[in-house]
């Protein structure tokens, strides 16, 4: 290929045409950044400031539904729900995901087999797996009393006793570690042996290595682990729509429940808007918090501690 | 061209792959394997029952113990439950919502992650910044505005809502899967590309997207995965039932039939087994992907 021009004007028009290129090949993300990010973020922030059933026009009334939501007695309850399923059962839930992805970073014949059936109920459908699950805590013909009956232990009212439905629903959490599982074996695998050899050599016992080498070098993954799924906790909501609708006795009432039936069943548009906002800042909160924290036990290769 | 260098050396090693090695003695295994298998049996325990129950007469369902073997297989229960809600539209308008929506993300995601890994322009970093950060971001805060923005645009009880997000972007976890992948091809094949008069765009049409193909396998599936189980987005935008998905069919369901456990297993059933079935023909690239997503933080 000939062209007129001289090298360094080429190559500027080149890097004028990379830099045209880098923006159209981002602008379909850019777009969508925009109109359904962006965008939302700051009119749901408007929105909370306002009365709006969406079949009446919009009324601005200030901090009214902030004010309002504080003095609501479900706002509070629904937090500790919340706030209940995301303390209890995100650290249990990643406990059991890193104990299972040890066991998979295990030398064993047929451990990619294994790998596949702990893997498998993280593929299942919410909606699937809440049903079936709603089934398995049936009082009388589930199969969680029937295994709690076969080892001679009485019959749980799993989901109907307000006091362990919120437990129960992290038990059913527990069937989906697979999906943490595979994330945090990636992080064992990508372990350099040689971190072992050299412990072995200086005398270490497995003990001493897993506390030295395994857990820091996890770290990322444990953090990147932790952070998104007390996001995701914090959003719970298929399981208690399907499984228990919030009940008994709104033990189960999470908040992402509460908001959707402020904002699709009352079609209270503002106090739901102020919903969403006052979570989205404790998430911002906790996330925030936890990138402090991580400064003290996260480890990064390459990083001087 | 000179692009058609061998590639074979650069192709990433399936990395879930053992290390060489010499297994230890059955016999030192086998503690492993009991724990292993037990764990196992108590995890496929729920699906197993999900089967069982599906295949059982209404009256060998409300039995304690639960046997485990339905007698009589009762294959009817199938067909009722078809017949009871319509279930084959439900499992059409799944499939074209998660075509089209697989289609956006796989295009788009895979658009951005090529600027963001082989094309210098202003402000990257700071836009890429931006894709991570909506990682973290809670879905909740942007729903409501968009759910009016929908209704604005009178697309309510339509599949759109569940579509077009998905062709601006595809989701920030796989613009950062794509990009990870991208990176890991040698940058000299752009410039020989270049060298040759290859535009941006048959850059990424000729050589990275070819390159990338157990990368852009992985987030198909993913994305399949996830649009086929998608539930607050059907539930919020498609109002009549000709248009439900299958998710929602089946939780409409429930309501209707909620002692009807038999068929309510069965249409779960059939809800489940079209993923279980992709899952284990493409588990290599699920499995991997997370992997090469380098999301484990190194």
């Amino acid at each position: 290929m000939t062209t007129a021009l001289s090298a360094p004007k080429r190559r500027r028009s080149l890097h004028w045409r990379e830099h045209i290129d880098g923006y159209i090949f981002i602008l379909p993300w850019l777009i969508g950044f925009l109109v359904f990010v962006a965008g939302p973020m700051v009119a749901s922030f408007v929105i909370s400031f306002m009365r709006w059933e969406i079949v009446t026009p919009p009324a601005w009334v200030g901090v009214a539904q902030y004010t309002k939501l504080f003095q609501d007695d479900r706002f509070y309850l629904t937090l500790y729900n919340t706030a209940y399923y995301v303390f209890i059962g995100v650290p249990l839930h990643l406990l059991l995901a890193l104990l299972a992805a040890m066991a998979m970073n295990l030398h064993l014949r047929g451990i990619r087999f294994y790998r596949t059936v702990y893997f498998i109920p993280s593929i299942t459908p919410v909606v699937a797996s809440s049903l079936l699950w709603l089934w398995i805590f049936n009082p009388e013909f589930g199969l969680a009393n029937a295994a709690l009956n076969a080892v001679g232990l009485p019959s749980l009212y799993w989901l109907q006793d307000p006091k362990l439905a919120k437990f129960a629903l992290i038990i059913m959490s527990f069937w989906t570690i697979g999906g943490q599982m595979v994330i945090l074996l990636a992080g064992l695998k990508g372990i350099p042996r040689t971190l072992y050899e050299a412990a072995e050599i200086d005398g270490a016992g497995q003990w001493a290595s897993f506390w030295h080498i395994t857990l820091p070098m996890l770290s990322p993954a444990i953090f990147f682990n932790l952070i998104l799924a007390i996001i995701g906790a914090f959003q719970v909501f298929t399981q208690s729509y399907i499984i228990t609708q919030g009940g008994p006795e709104n033990a189960t009432l999470f908040y992402v429940l509460y908001l959707y039936r402020m904002a699709f069943q009352n079609f209270q548009m503002g106090y739901a808007s102020a919903m969403a906002w006052v979570l989205f800042i404790i998430i911002l909160v906790f996330t925030f918090i936890q990138f402090r924290l991580s400064e003290r036990w996260v480890f990064y290769e390459g990083s001087v501690r | 061209m000179a692009i058609s260098v061998d590639l074979a050396e650069d192709k990433p090693t399936p990395m879930l792959e053992q290390p060489g090695g010499r297994f230890r003695p059955f016999w030192r295994e086998l503690p492993w394997h009991l724990l292993l298998i037990t764990i196992g049996v108590v995890l496929l325990a729920p699906l197993a029952w999900l089967v069982s129950t599906s295949l059982k007469s209404p009256g060998a369902i409300f039995v304690m113990p639960p046997r485990w073997i339905p007698n009589p297989i009762r294959w009817e229960n199938y067909p009722e439950a078809l017949a009871a809600q319509p279930f084959v539209r439900f499992f059409f308008n799944t499939l074209i919502v998660t075509v089209f929506a697989t289609t956006g993300t796989v295009l788009t995601a895979s658009m951005a992650a090529f600027a963001f890994a082989r094309l210098r322009f202003p402000m990257r970093a700071f836009w890429f910044g931006l894709v991570i950060s909506t990682l973290m971001l809670p879905s909740i805060v942007t729903l409501i505005p968009t759910f009016i923005l929908f209704r604005y645009l009178k697309w309510i009880d339509t599949f759109l809502p569940l579509i077009v997000p998905y062709w601006f972007g595809g989701g920030a976890f796989n613009i950062f899967l794509l990009r990870q992948f991208f990176m890991t091809i040698p940058l000299e094949l752009d410039e020989a590309a270049r060298m040759d008069g290859a535009s941006s765009y048959r850059i990424y049409a000729q050589i990275i997207l070819p390159l990338a193909k157990p990368a852009l396998a992985t987030v198909t599936i993913f994305s399949i995965i996830a649009h086929w189980n998608e539930f607050v987005l059907p539930l919020i935008y498609l109002h009549s039932t000709e248009k439900w998905t299958m998710a929602i069919g089946l939780q409409g369901f429930s309501g209707l039939y909620a002692t009807q456990w038999h068929w309510l297993m069965a249409a779960s059933t059939m809800m489940v087994l079209p993923l279980i079935l992709l899952f284990f023909s493409a588990q290599r690239y699920y499995l991997e992907g997370i992997q090469m997503s380098g999301i484990a933080g190194r």
